[in-house]
């Protein structure tokens, strides 16, 4: 199927290739193939010259499977099997939660303190990772990858969120905590006996300890207290490093890539996402659609396929009186579907199914000539109609994913649109992602049109409508 | 049977559209069922084409002969607020906490604390009793989180009551353990046919076996029905090719105003058309190989077929009466659900 042609195509090439670009991120809901289309890239960008790495965060190691590679730690792994020929490399990590916790808690404390912190039991389950602290830590890796700059792109895999924009709001909730009032009531008793948190809040205070105490539980309270206390010193960094990351998404050598499923769900949370990214001026380079159906006769509408098929089947015998001229059946004229099961000519359609698999078998070979060619001719209606009838469900798949997207073009006409067909079965070596990669590039893509080569903004939301000169 | 029934598995195997189908199919014959949302995506509202949830059980549908649906999207700082409000009187505490940021730190910063109020908000529900002592809702269905974090989500309590080794948060979450790691509870997967789905419910059966949580039965959604085998396809690919052909552009023309010859439309339809055979039944051969792998697992399974227009509430109903069937020709072998 082919897209509207008022819906620009989406062209990863340009962007993989341009040495601005430096990061891509791929978000979306879960099951959407995102891993799957993050690695992809990597591929193709490490394939066309560019030394890549690409951050995971799934913890299925789906990357890892699709990847080759047994294990994924906290540290990029060169990935074997990349053609090199072009002067690219390719890295692969999966994000290790709590290890990049402690890692920031044993680089931004002294020893003892930080030795304190790690056994905490309050950090200890923060740390194993609760609501945001997987998207934090994401956004955390992102700035050290990006610091140590010794790759010149770097892919990213969002954390299988309840919703794809807790990618974005996570960091911001924990900064803001970190600088809340509540941080202040939790850490004044811990400092000077709880008075100057009371001269602080004044009343408040008062009204809070009894509360807090009552509702948490002396023993964590003081967990909670001893914790904050602790980091302290560390929060400002915290703030500034999620600041400074939240910068970078926004910056122009940032492209995002929102992936998606035609279907409902995956396209309204694809569209959330295109409007908060707005929102925020985050550059979308566009919409990847995943396991989009496709099919060569597409003129033949499903309607049309199911009446087709019906004629075949509940019309078995008319169909052979058609064929009368022709010399394949000798038989008289007769009404249309007067013949039943007791016309020894004819065989029912259940009598040519075996019971087993329920599926048409080829005719017997121990029938008469004239069994056999009758027999013939009612197995090859009923593999007609079979092939029409799969035609027929193919095209109501097509046409419920067209009414979905339609409804996402109609709402974001401006988002360029990469279509990746539905494959029969995973995906999970590097030819398959090759194959991917070349669905995300409108050279490779099977398309008609070809690029001109001529270097882009990178993910600039409306690219240019590109013109065909000869390649 | 279970009375709180969790329903997950991987992303976009439809589990919010299972758990709605097993509450409409439990709550057929007179029975109420509740249908919880914990994610906040109002999934269930759009589902049943309704306006998008309040934090408070309305009935959103009526199940065949007669039975009742209610549904809840749960809120984690309204769940923390009702919950002060109950158990400490906190009214006006609540608020003063609200402002101080201690609400938003205990349902999204503190660890647990939120999966500890959205599944303490479920299993309040499944405990709950009328004036004469029934049970307010025979069922509870929980829309849960996906399979990856799912053990994380229901074993928060086990956490939590670690993390507050004393106090109310301590007791609370022990009771809510005690209703999830009992009979009473059934947490069950949705997969489709595919590798990686497959894959994620064996890790997810085998991560809630070692936390002791008690795995309900697997459900096989988006099922194809079989139309061609391979033989098939192969005879008609290549034996019977023409015969094919002729079929073809017959039943072309008794369908086509006008009965104008369709034998060169046949013939381009053909190979198109057997291409798309040929996906069939490769895809239908891994679905034969997944469906070993799950019948390995040794579990209750139900299949569910795939609805070719998408999920509307006709679809939503014959998922309902398909579970319904296959419970009871389960429970006709004398094997509980």
């Amino acid at each position: 199927m082919t897209l509207d042609p008022a819906v620009e195509p989406l062209d990863m090439d340009p962007i993989l290739d341009n040495p601005r670009t430096r990061i891509v991120v791929c978000c979306g809901s879960g099951g959407v193939g995102k891993t799957t289309t993050a690695a992809a890239l990597g591929v193709r960008a490490a394939e066309r010259g560019r030394k890549v790495v690409v951050l995971t965060i799934d913890p299925a190691r789906r990357l890892a499977q699709s990847m080759g590679i047994d294990e994924l730690d906290n540290v990029p792994r060169r990935v074997p099997g990349i053609d090199g020929s072009a002067g690219g490399e390719l890295h692969a990590m999966m994000l290790d939660m709590k290890r990049t916790f402690d890692e920031i808690v044993e680089a931004h404390a002294d020893k003892e303190r930080a030795r304190a912190i790690l056994e905490n039991p309050f950090y200890q389950s923060l740390s194993a990772g609760f609501a945001g602290t997987q998207e934090y830590m994401a956004m955390e890796k992102l700035g050290q990858l990006r610091a140590r700059d010794e790759w010149d792109l770097i892919v990213v895999d969002t954390p299988p969120s309840r919703s794809a924009l807790d990618f974005l709001d996570a960091p911001n909730r924990l900064g803001s905590f970190l600088d809340g009032k509540f941080i202040k009531v939790l850490m004044a008793p811990a400092k000077i006996g709880g008075r100057a948190g009371m001269k602080f809040l004044g009343v408040g205070m008062s009204v809070m300890s009894g509360p807090l105490n009552k509702l948490m539980g002396a023993q964590l309270l003081r967990d909670v207290q001893t914790f904050v206390a602790a980091m302290d010193t560390m929060f400002g960094g915290f703030r500034t490093r999620a600041d400074a990351t939240y910068r970078l998404l926004q910056a122009p050598g940032t492209a995002f890539l929102v992936v998606a499923a035609p279907e409902r769900d995956a396209l309204r949370e694809a569209a959330y996402f295109v409007e908060r990214l707005a929102a925020e001026r985050m550059p979308l380079a566009g919409l990847v659609l995943n396991r989009v159906h496709g099919s060569g006769a597409d003129r033949l509408t499903a309607e049309r396929a199911l009446a087709a098929a019906e004629a075949l089947t509940s019309g078995t015998s008319e169909y052979t009186e058609n064929l009368d001229g022709s010399g394949i059946v000798d038989r008289g004229s007769g009404q249309a579907g007067s013949r039943t099961a007791d016309d020894p000519g004819i065989v029912t359609p259940t009598d040519t199914s075996s019971p087993e698999s329920g599926f048409p078998q080829p005719a017997s070979s121990g029938a008469t000539t004239s069994d056999v060619t009758a027999e013939s001719v009612e197995t090859s209606a009923r593999l007609a109609a079979g092939l029409l009838r799969l035609h027929a469900e193919r095209m109501r798949v097509l046409a419920r994913e067209q009414r979905t997207r339609d409804r996402f073009t109609a709402l974001h006409p401006e988002v360029p649109v990469a279509e990746v067909a539905a494959l029969p079965s995973d995906v999970h070596d590097l030819a398959g992602l090759r194959a991917i990669g070349d669905r995300l590039a409108v050279r490779t893509g099977g398309r008609a049109e070809e690029t001109d080569g001529r270097e882009e903004e990178v993910g600039a939301t409306t690219p240019e409508p590109r013109m065909s000169p000869s390649a | 049977m279970s009375r709180l029934h969790v329903v997950s598995g991987k992303g976009g195997t439809g589990k919010t559209t299972v758990a709605a189908a097993l509450a409409l199919a439990l709550a057929a014959e007179g029975k109420r069922a509740l249908l919880v949302e914990v994610e906040g995506r109002q999934g269930i509202a759009q589902l049943f084409e309704t306006e998008a949830l309040p934090y408070e059980e309305r009935k959103i549908a009526v199940a065949p002969g007669g039975g009742e649906v209610y549904a809840l999207a749960i809120d984690a700082e309204r769940a923390l607020l009702d919950y002060l409000h109950m158990f400490y009187k906190l009214g006006s505490a609540g608020r003063a906490l609200k402002k101080l940021g201690a609400i938003d730190f205990a349902t999204t910063i503190a660890p647990g604390l939120r999966d500890v109020l959205l599944t303490g908000k479920a299993c309040e529900a499944v405990r709950r009793k009328d004036r004469t002592g029934r049970f307010t809702y025979d069922y509870v269905v929980m829309d849960a989180p996906p399979t990856g974090r799912l053990t994380r989500f229901l074993n928060v309590n086990d956490e939590v009551a670690g993390l507050a080794r004393i106090g109310p948060i301590h007791n609370q979450a022990q009771a809510v353990m005690r209703v999830l790691k009992s009979p009473e509870t059934a947490v069950h997967f949705v997969t489709l046919l595919e590798e990686m789905p497959v894959q994620e419910t064996a890790d997810g059966i085998a991560e809630l076996r070692a936390a002791g949580l008690p795995v309900g039965g697997v459900v096989i959604n988006m099922v194809r029905p079989e139309i061609l085998d391979e033989a098939a396809v192969e005879a008609a690919a290549n034996g019977r090719r023409t015969d094919v052909v002729h079929a073809l552009a017959h039943a072309l023309e008794r369908t086509t105003p006008g009965g104008a010859r369709r034998t060169g439309l046949a013939e381009q339809l053909v190979d198109p058309l057997l291409e798309q055979a040929r996906e069939h039944t490769e895809r239908l051969a891994l679905e034969h190989q997944e469906r070993a792998e799950v019948a390995r697992f040794g579990l209750p399974t139900y299949e569910l077929r795939l609805l070719g227009d998408g999920v509307d509430l006709a679809g939503l109903y014959r998922m309902a009466r398909e579970l319904r069937k296959q419970f009871s020709e389960r429970s006709e072998q004398g094997v509980s659900a």
